[in-house]
């Protein structure tokens, strides 16, 4: 049985698409049969992010509309082929997903994969709803910034009570949290939330703490996700995650400060 | 360099007063109107309609609050008629 994972967040900007790409491109690697869905109808970034936007031919909603079959539309990835992307439409309206389409895809991607990765829009309105609806296991990405941990909250309070697990009384979907964008050496400094603040706050558990890091803008720009870079520290961070959310204890790194050598102070290496 | 503080007064660190702030936030979504179930504002109307049968009343007349106490839910319904 294929287990279907939402990442959302309700504020946008706070990394729900980049995680999203090294999430599903991490369990790929680990050899699952992973899907990557685009939930985001009328602003279509995963494609980008995941470097495949030049082979979009048919999206979520042509699928959806019966205008295109699942195979046609899924978009394998070069890199690892146990990795598949479904594309966002681009010109569609937002009333194009309907709860009985996701559902047949979902069913449909659900013979064939044993992973299914729904990207959230941002907000809570009907894309970010359905993303939700019939999510397994959620993760919840979370800047250490006051907006983005009170939309958590907010996303958390819908998945409780608006999932098609919560209103079949089939229990609870099981919450990750995601805090991004971390910054140690500001949270020393007291400027910004800790990891021990915003879990105090949401009170799920921590799946993974990804750093605030150059090579998630410079990795985004050729199109490659993040945990494909082998000498960055948020790859690193998303490869832990990974593993952790597979069932293995991986101890949580980035969350103290590096201390720099005298060599790297006086030089300012990275 | 810690002994330092010694001689500083103890200031609040923005993440702190954050912390706080968000506290707060987070326990009126949890508590109040904001995750309430789905069918109260319906039930407000239909209830204001009947009250309006007999009595002419504003629309702030009918107010509900939702309180969560060990697992219990507590609904209390207030209707303010106008003075004669």
């Amino acid at each position: 049985m294929a287990k279907i994972i939402v990442v959302t967040s309700g504020k946008g900007g706070v990394g729900k698409t980049t995680t999203s790409a090294s999430f599903a491109t991490g369990l790929a690697m680990r050899g699952h049969r992973t899907a990557v869905i685009d939930f985001d109808v009328g602003l279509r970034n995963l494609d980008l992010i995941m470097g495949v936007e030049r082979r979009v031919v048919f999206d979520f909603v042509n699928v959806i509309n019966g205008e295109a079959n699942l195979k046609q539309a899924l978009i394998k990835d070069k890199q690892y082929d146990k990795l598949s992307i479904l594309a966002a439409s681009q010109t569609r309206d937002k009333d194009a997903l309907s709860q009985e389409g996701v559902e047949r895809v979902l069913n449909e991607l659900a013979q064939d994969f044993d992973y299914i990765v729904c990207d959230s829009p941002a907000g809570i309105e009907k894309g970010a709803f359905m993303a939700m609806y019939f999510a397994d296991e959620a993760l919840v990405v979370t800047n250490p910034e006051v907006s983005s941990v009170r939309d958590s909250d907010r996303v958390l309070g819908i998945l409780s009570s608006k999932s098609r697990k919560a209103e079949r009384g089939e229990g609870k979907v099981r919450e990750h949290l995601v805090l991004t964008r971390y910054n140690p050496s500001r949270v020393a400094k007291g400027e910004m939330l800790s990891v021990d603040d915003v879990k105090e706050i949401l009170a799920i558990p921590l799946l993974g703490v990804v750093p605030e890091s150059p090579t998630v803008l410079t990795s985004s720009n050729s199109g490659v996700p993040v945990i494909r870079e082998e000498n960055s520290d948020a790859g690193a961070a998303y490869k832990d995650l990974v593993a952790r959310f597979l069932g293995e204890e991986v101890p949580h790194r980035f969350i103290t400060e590096q201390k720099k050598g005298l060599l790297s102070k006086l030089f300012g290496g990275q | 360099m810690d002994w330092l503080k010694i001689f500083r007064a103890e200031k609040k660190t923005t993440a702190q007063t954050a912390k706080e702030r968000l506290m707060v936030a987070v326990a009126y979504q949890r508590s109040g109107n904001a995750n309430g179930p789905a069918y109260l504002p319906k039930m407000r109307e239909e209830l204001l309609g009947v009250v309006r049968k007999y009595v002419q009343v504003p629309d702030d007349a009918v107010q509900f609050t939702v309180q969560r106490e060990d697992g219990l839910e507590v609904l209390e319904l207030n209707i303010t008629l106008p003075e004669q």
